[in-house]
């Protein structure tokens, strides 16, 4: 720690000391497929929306480069008791307007964080109350223990009160109100770039926020004065505006064209792996199939159907021919990188047609049986649904790849209307266990638990572990339940990870970015050389 | 003429009904606009409050009434995508989808009617078939592959046009324009020629048609035993005659270069109202595709209105009143 304090310090000299330099003007032009939708940090919980909002706005505590929790607008933290949480804020922070960041702007934004029109709540899991002590103390008060609030926290962006209050614009979006909310389209955190302009489906131009406390604080990296970010909706045309030098950079470049690009002398391609698996689950609480050949019976409730359709599949394949290598089989529905995930709890069933065969004639299928798969029309989705379909059909299990427009896809597994489906859960969120598992694996309850356990499996033995690890302080003990779940959902198999995907990033030769896995890029630590 | 005028309006009103209903029945059919406002990972209950607060629950019919009631009033609503009013957007998009309509279709009167004259008197000439030859291509080719190769022609190889946008625009009143700024008129060009190419085209092979049977007819040979000059001839007797079909032709082309932008502008990022219904559709955005098709419905209406006004100057036998009309 001293030694990378005594870095930054000597990189803010540095910075200081080239200031001057600075201002001949850096300009970052970069580009995405999608435009953002607000520009408010409490209304959308979606990555378009946060890959700008992470820009200009910031939460008490944040992330370093190997994504572990470091303070941020708050300096240090105490827990006085069990469902108590204290933390003292920077002081000297800097809003956009120059207003000073203070314990109201915290109790404020959490509030509107908290609101019931706020997508958002997730980031103060177990919050019940914020409460100002002075006027750089806060208190969290908890419903019940949260161990991994900090996480959590990292959402949470903090936002000036009376900029706020003075714009009418104390509640997230409301779509009951028929007018856009002034938030949406204007910001004021105290984020290292503040909003300039914002033109929907044209651009958005951020600029370096000068007063920036990281400046000082030496977490600053980046020499760029402005960001100009480009919604280009055509792969190809993005594409060709990189190649043609009219962008710098393009965080979604299609996978089909990344072979390309490495190929040209004036471009570099990043390579991060999402905090996301894709995996396949299966209705496991009808008593036949909804949709398919078994009316007596669901050939899915026998787990050594599950195992078979495990085995079935070749992942190494999907990673080689349908994502281009941009993926990474594994065994567990949580990635490297998400707290709890261990090797032991990644198993991985090994390819094995023979094998799966031989598990199907013991159940009783010794011919197997016919089911469709339910895929959205999404890439990769789609195409991984179809090479799954064919896969299968080889052990025997005749599958039909039924690929639903998007839009209609989410409500149709949600209504259940579904005997065998494709999904992908991302945990870069909070980047903890429990999120992810509790909702893929815990019984469905009113309570919002199990919210997306579409195949209805049952399981006391995972609930109770579940329980233990909503409420487990110890760290040590959170990885060993989390790894007792990982392995009995992979005996049980109530859904097959496939893999987790890899996501490239094409850049101009002259920037340095910082891949992260939750697929944004943070200007404060991009440069153009 | 007023009974005729009125006449065609009410058969709008009629036409912008029935476009209202087929748009708002099609679009409830389209999907869940609230599983994509809001991420996977949120929960049931997210889901049902945001259902509620749009209005979702509420009967088919309820939903078209008022629908209908605030369209008159031009309120479409607010946007699900960009959480703005539709009307707003729309009067932001027009000036973008205006401007390239206006250079494409200029483009394509400007250079197709004398390649068609041209071609039409030449008819064997090298030249006419190497016209007619590159026309097949702009008429078999598809739009969004012409804009392709054009950006990777000016955009990539050549470096001299912009890829994607609309350059620097500057605001006149509520209508921005890209008119007065040098990178705003380079990023029409590429746009305007691949949204253009397809009438040019069609309007060059129509007017070749027509000249060469207005050609054949007996003023014509008249008109040369009387030793007038060949200018006067084609120019004054034959194009003139040709040009009843061509402003149909026109006419209901500019409604579609104006509605089937979409293509053009997606490939050229074009901030127009093709590219936000577009997206809109992506999104199960209801009421900006809703209020697009009626603004396009309009559009025709209208459209169709001035091509019968216009009939009435060009073509005198249309200004005869009926009643002597049917005296003889």
């Amino acid at each position: 720690m001293p030694l990378r304090l005594a870095l930054a310090t000597l990189l803010a000299a540095v910075l200081a000391a080239l200031a001057p330099a600075l201002a001949s003007g850096k300009v970052l032009r970069y580009a995405s497929q999608d435009d953002v939708q607000t520009v408010d940090p409490h209304a959308a919980n979606l990555l378009t929306s946060s890959r700008v909002t992470g820009n200009l706005y910031e939460a008490l505590v944040w992330r370093d480069k190997d994504w572990k929790v470091i303070p941020w607008l708050a300096v240090r933290w105490s827990q006085p008791d069990a469902k108590t949480w204290r933390f003292h804020l920077r002081d000297g922070v800097k809003f956009h307007d120059g207003a000073p960041f203070s314990a109201d702007d915290v109790v404020f934004s959490a509030g509107r964080a908290l609101h019931p029109l706020s997508q958002m709540r997730i980031s103060l899991q177990g919050v019940e109350k914020v409460t100002k002590i002075d006027r750089l103390t806060v208190d969290f008060a908890l419903r019940e223990p949260n161990p991994v609030l900090l996480s959590h926290l990292t959402q949470l962006r903090i936002m000036n009160k009376a900029w706020a209050v003075k714009h009418g614009a104390t509640l997230p979006q409301d779509y009951k109100a028929r007018e856009d909310t002034y938030a949406a389209r204007h910001a004021n955190g105290t984020g290292a770039f503040r909003l300039k302009e914002y033109q929907p489906d044209v651009r958005l131009v951020l600029v370096a926020h000068a007063d920036w406390w990281g400046r000082a604080a030496g977490v600053n990296e980046s020499n760029l004065t402005e960001v100009v970010m480009r919604p280009i909706k055509s792969n190809a045309t993005r594409l060709a505006a990189l190649l043609s030098g009219e962008v710098d950079f393009v965080v979604d470049p299609a996978t089909q064209d990344v072979a390309r690009l490495r190929a040209d002398p004036g471009i570099r391609i990043a390579e991060s792996a999402e905090l996301r698996v894709q995996y396949l689950a299966f209705d496991l609480h009808r008593d036949e199939l909804l949709h398919g050949s078994e009316r007596r019976k669901n050939p899915f409730k026998d787990v050594r159907v599950r195992r078979a359709v495990a085995h079935a599949i070749d992942a190494e394949a999907i990673r080689a021919k349908v994502m281009r290598g941009f993926s990474k089989p594994i065994g567990a529905l949580i990635a490297p990188g998400i707290d709890g995930y261990s090797p032991e709890g990644d198993i991985r069933l090994p390819f094995d047609r023979a094998r799966a065969k031989a598990l199907l004639a013991e159940a009783g299928y010794p011919d197997g049986f016919e089911v469709t798969l339910d895929a959205g029309n999404i890439q990769p989705a789609a195409d991984i649904a179809q090479a799954v379909a064919a896969m299968l059909a080889q052990v025997g299990i005749r599958t039909r790849a039924n690929i639903v427009p998007q839009p209609t896809y989410f409500p149709k597994i949600e209504r259940y209307d579904t005997s065998f489906y494709l999904l992908s859960w991302g945990g870069g969120l909070t980047a903890d266990a429990y999120y992810t598992l509790q909702t893929l694996l815990h019984t469905r309850t009113a309570q919002g638990e199990g919210d997306f356990n579409l195949g209805r499996w049952t399981d006391p033995r995972a609930d109770a572990l579940l329980a233990r690890l909503r409420v487990e302080p110890d760290a040590g003990k959170r990885r060993e339940i989390t790894r007792d779940i990982l392995q009995l959902a992979a005996a049980e198999l109530p859904a097959v990870p496939i893999h987790q995907p890899l996501i490239p990033w094409a850049m101009r030769k002259n920037v340095s970015a910082q891949v992260t896995p939750v697929n944004t890029l943070y200007f404060y630590r991009t440069r153009i050389d | 003429m007023i009974a005729f005028i009125i006449q065609r309006l009410l058969q709008g009103v009629i036409v912008m009904l029935v476009v209202g209903f087929i748009a708002f029945s099609l679009f409830n059919f389209v999907g869940d606009p609230v599983s994509l406002m809001l991420p996977p990972e949120a929960t049931q209950a997210d889901r049902e409050s945001m259902r509620t607060a749009l209005g979702l629950d509420r009967p088919f019919y309820v939903q078209f009434a008022n629908f209908i009631l605030n369209a008159v009033q031009g309120n479409f609503g607010l946007s699900l995508r960009l959480g703005r009013p539709v009307s707003a957007l729309l009067v932001e998009r027009l000036p973008a989808t205006l401007e390239l309509a206006f250079v494409a279709a200029s483009i394509a009167l400007l250079v197709g009617i004398p390649l068609g004259v041209y071609t039409g008197l030449n008819r064997n000439s090298w030249l006419s078939r190497v016209f007619l030859t590159v026309s097949l291509i702009g008429v078999s080719l598809p739009t969004f592959l012409i804009g392709i190769f054009l950006i990777l022609i000016f955009a990539v190889w050549l470096g001299w046009l912009p890829s994607f946008g609309r350059g620097d625009t500057t605001m006149l009143g509520g209508w921005s324009t890209g008119f007065l700024t040098t990178t705003g008129l380079k990023a029409l060009i590429l746009p305007s020629i691949t949204l253009g190419l397809f009438q040019l085209t069609l309007i060059m092979r129509l007017v070749r048609s027509e000249m060469l049977e207005v050609l054949r007819t007996d003023y014509i040979k008249f008109a040369r035993a009387r030793g007038l000059t060949n200018r006067a001839v084609n120019f004054g007797h034959a194009l003139k005659n040709t040009l009843v079909p061509v402003i149909t032709i026109t006419g209901l082309q500019l409604g579609a270069i104006i509605a089937f932008a979409i293509i053009t502008e997606t490939v050229f990022q074009w901030p127009g109202m093709g590219l936000l219904f577009i997206q809109a559709v992506q999104f199960a955005d209801i009421p900006v595709m809703a209020a697009y098709l009626c603004l396009i419905g309009l559009i025709f209406v209208v459209i169709n209105l001035v091509v019968d006004l216009l009939y009435y100057f060009v073509d005198p036998r249309l200004r005869v009143d009926h009643s002597a009309a049917g005296g003889h």
